[in-house]
């Protein structure tokens, strides 16, 4: 507990630090073009309705949708400007500043507006009538009779800025969100609770600050108004000091991560290599599982460990099931010719895609394989993990055993687990590599027909790393190093619920042993 | 028509959809005189009234100051040589009393000394205490704001002043008050004034000259004298005959008391 207490404050400073970058730089970005826009908003009926419109717009849209949506589009206009020899990076900063940016707009646009619009009619005759030009009658009678109402939008825009940039982290930037989506994966409650409060507390002192400031707006107290903005001020430097004093060399490798805690291991275990030979490391974790791919092959991250049957299909979209050898060859060669994309070698495990049961409801039903199973499938529940039900995997195994369940449902991969332990799953879709399935006293079904391509944890490399010799060095012990059982027993210790470790620890015990 | 002196109103048209506002209205003021415009709500004297300022433009016709087109002057610059005071007042809420008052000249760039002083001089002019420039319009009493209007108005001593119903919305007393204390300014100061009422009573006993409006048109225009010795039009007869009736009768009950 205490370990995972110290490991949450190491990290905090860089996480708070990015937070704050990106929340101010989004919520200064949306004042730049929410107050403009709502001057000529408040004179333009047209425009008023337009942009209210799309503003609203924008906030129907769920905010981590909105942010996975500019990864794609900002890959479209990277590709777009490649001949321009301009690179656009589509994961990180830019795609969480421009989401949240634009997520900010509304309740600036609405108040500001609401606030101009709401001004005393005799006020802006008399305006008028002294013969102020538009400029001063904005910035004499307009702007600061309208400033309280406008402020209440950008407290609002404030705290749902804050609390937005925790979804940041699927796309690869780096925020108090990487405390709750990794501490979700591996149940490390600590660190979940860790997030919430620190983006919490973040959210409530500045809006108590912004509140502070709106105060003195109302009361033209100057006095108010500076203390407010200082104190801001202050708390932004503070929490950007330790991301500009900490060392940032100019060649830092990323280590890409997906969501679960294998990946967090295997993370954590390059970053140990790569650091043994004094490269300066950052780890993006979190990354969908398609964004990980797209991310190495744009070289916003230089190296993950992703799974030879996945990029198979996924990548390569191919159908048809090579046996073992043949499939990582071809694979090989596919990825370096069509992507530039380096497969370095298997780590020597596998973590292939499987249909589990518990030991003893296959007992009972006479269960050993996939063949099996089709004839009970109708009267079970499959419980899968997020992703599963629409990978072609699934589609492969239906296809070739008929596989018809009576229901079906989609759980994150810890609560899966959970979901067969309760009995609320009968199957569940699991992978060969998880230390629950000997510890839950699961069993793997067989895949007779051989559906399922081999799933080899395979090392990748961007192609900008391609001929990187001190990476290569460094990774290079790592192939065919990492044994199955040594994987299941470091992906216990993350997952499991007493004696928990942290993916770093863990990623310790595999080095202990290993290369 | 005599061109080059007062103000010039030269066949004015203003037109709202299937409403004529204004209807070829034609007036002209020397300087120095205090006209009053009165009519029923909808008779045109406010839309004419705004049309020297400018804050509403005719649809056709001229208007000249001291001979000039004001249809082809800046807007800022004509505005701050025409005071304007109206019923809303639109004081500054955010503003200190003293601050509304030197709204002008601030924006004309005066010294800041010079400010000062004009602020102070004003603030005795329309007879408020010194110790109010540092209040807020909200801490004043109706009266004294329309008096912190009436300064504001003066402040870049303008030749002209443009009254919209003033006084409208103040209790009686207080409104004959401020009515005289104007009209004595006007004098002292030389001003010309256009003031817009609905009171007739007030127009007789303030105004030179008796503008009187019925749907854009100008129905009669003489002293306040020949006014109440009778008119033939039977609008304005109707308009005047109340304050008459009533004076009569005061005259009446005071020398039936004495």
């Amino acid at each position: 507990m205490s370990a995972q207490v110290a490991a949450a404050f190491a990290v905090l400073p860089r996480y708070l630090g990015w937070h704050v970058a990106l929340s101010a730089s989004a919520l200064g970005l949306g004042l730049l073009i929410g107050l403009p826009l709502a001057v000529a908003a408040a004179r333009a009926p047209r425009l008023r309705w337009i942009a209210l419109s799309l503003a609203s717009l924008v906030q129907t849209i769920p905010s981590l949708a909105l942010l996975a949506l500019f990864y794609p589009l900002l890959l479209a206009i990277s590709a777009a400007l490649l001949p321009f020899h301009l690179k656009v990076p589509a994961l990180g900063f830019l795609p969480s500043l421009l989401a949240l940016t634009l997520y900010s707009i509304l309740p600036i646009l609405r108040n500001t507006l609401a606030g101009i619009r709401g001004l005393d009619h005799a006020v802006l005759e008399a305006a008028d009538g002294l013969g102020m030009t538009w400029f001063q009658k904005l910035v004499r009678v307009e702007a600061p009779l309208a400033a309280p109402v406008a402020m209440a939008g950008v407290r609002t825009a404030a705290v749902w800025t804050i609390g937005a940039a925790t979804l940041s982290t699927p796309v690869g930037q780096t925020s108090l969100g990487d405390y709750i989506f990794s501490g979700l994966q591996t149940e490390n409650w600590v660190f979940v609770l860790f997030g919430c409060g620190a983006s919490a507390a973040l959210a409530i002192s500045v809006d108590q600050l912004l509140g502070l400031i709106e105060v003195g707006l109302e009361r033209r107290d100057l006095r108010r108004v500076g203390i407010g903005a200082g104190a801001l001020a202050i708390g932004v430097c503070a929490a950007l000091g330790p991301l500009i004093l900490a060392d940032r060399p100019h060649d830092r490798y990323r280590v890409g991560a997906k969501n679960f805690s294998e990946q967090f291991i295997l993370a954590d275990l390059i970053t140990d290599r790569l650091r043994s030979v004094g490269a300066s490391v950052e780890v993006k974790q979190g990354l969908g599982s398609a964004v990980a791919f797209r991310a190495l092959q744009a070289n916003d991250i230089d190296v993950y460990v992703d799974y030879s049957g996945t990029l198979w299909a996924n990548v390569l979209h191919r159908t048809d099931i090579p046996p073992r050898a043949a499939l990582l060859t071809e694979l090989t060669r596919a990825l370096k010719s069509k992507y530039g994309v380096t497969v370095l070698g298997s780590l020597g495990f596998e973590n292939a895609y499987a249909l589990a049961m518990t030991q003893n409801r296959a007992h009972a039903l006479g269960l050993t394989s996939l063949r099996d199973l089709a004839a009970h499938a109708p009267e079970l529940t499959l419980g899968a993990d997020l992703e599963f039900l629409s990978r072609p995997e699934w589609a492969a195994i239906q296809h070739a055993y008929g596989l018809e369940f009576k229901s079906q449902h989609a759980f994150n991969p810890t609560f899966m687990y959970r979901a067969i332990e309760g009995g609320e799953a009968d199957v569940i879709s699991a992978f060969s590599s998880d230390g629950r399935i000997a510890a839950d006293h699961l069993v793997v079904l067989t895949d007779p027909k051989g559906a399922i391509p081999t799933y080899d944890a395979v090392v990748l490399i961007s192609p900008k790393r391609a001929h990187d010799q001190r990476l290569m060095a460094a990774l290079q012990p790592l192939i065919g190093a990492v044994p199955v059982e040594r994987m299941r027993a470091a992906n216990l210790m993350v997952d499991r619920d007493a004696d928990k470790k942290t993916p770093a620890e863990a990623a310790r015990t595999l080095e202990a042993h290993g290369p | 028509m005599n061109t080059g002196a007062g103000i010039e109103f030269d066949a004015v048209v203003k037109v709202y959809g299937s409403i004529t506002a204004v209807d070829q209205v034609s007036l002209h003021i020397p300087y120095g005189q205090f006209v009053a415009l009165i009519g029923a709500s909808g008779s045109g004297k406010t839309t004419l009234l705004k049309t020297l300022n400018r804050l509403i433009d005719p649809d056709a016709g001229s208007i000249r100051l001291g001979g000039e087109d004001i249809g082809a002057a800046d807007l800022p610059t004509l505005r701050r040589r025409i005071g304007y005071v109206f019923q809303g007042i639109g004081l500054f809420p955010h503003l200190s009393v003293g601050e509304n008052i030197a709204m002008v000249p601030s924006l004309l760039g005066w010294p800041k000394a010079a400010i000062a002083a004009r602020v102070a001089e004003l603030l005795e002019l329309v007879d408020l205490p010194a110790d109010l420039a540092a209040r807020r319009p909200a801490a004043l009493s109706g009266g004294q704001q329309q008096r912190v209007g009436v300064a504001r108005a003066l402040a870049a001593r303008p030749a002209i002043m443009l009254m919209d119903e003033p006084f409208g919305a103040l209790d009686p007393v207080t409104r004959d008050t401020l009515g005289q204390a104007y009209r004595a300014l006007h004098d002292a100061l030389g001003l010309t004034t256009l003031m817009v009422t609905h009171d007739v009573q007030e127009a007789l006993l303030l105004a030179d000259r008796i503008v009187v409006m019925k749907a854009g048109r100008i129905l009669a225009d003489d002293t306040p004298q020949v006014l109440m010795r009778g008119h033939d039009n039977l609008d304005v007869e109707a308009l005047i005959a109340t304050p008459r009736r009533q004076a009569e009768r005061v005259r009446a009950l005071m020398e039936g008391g004495a």
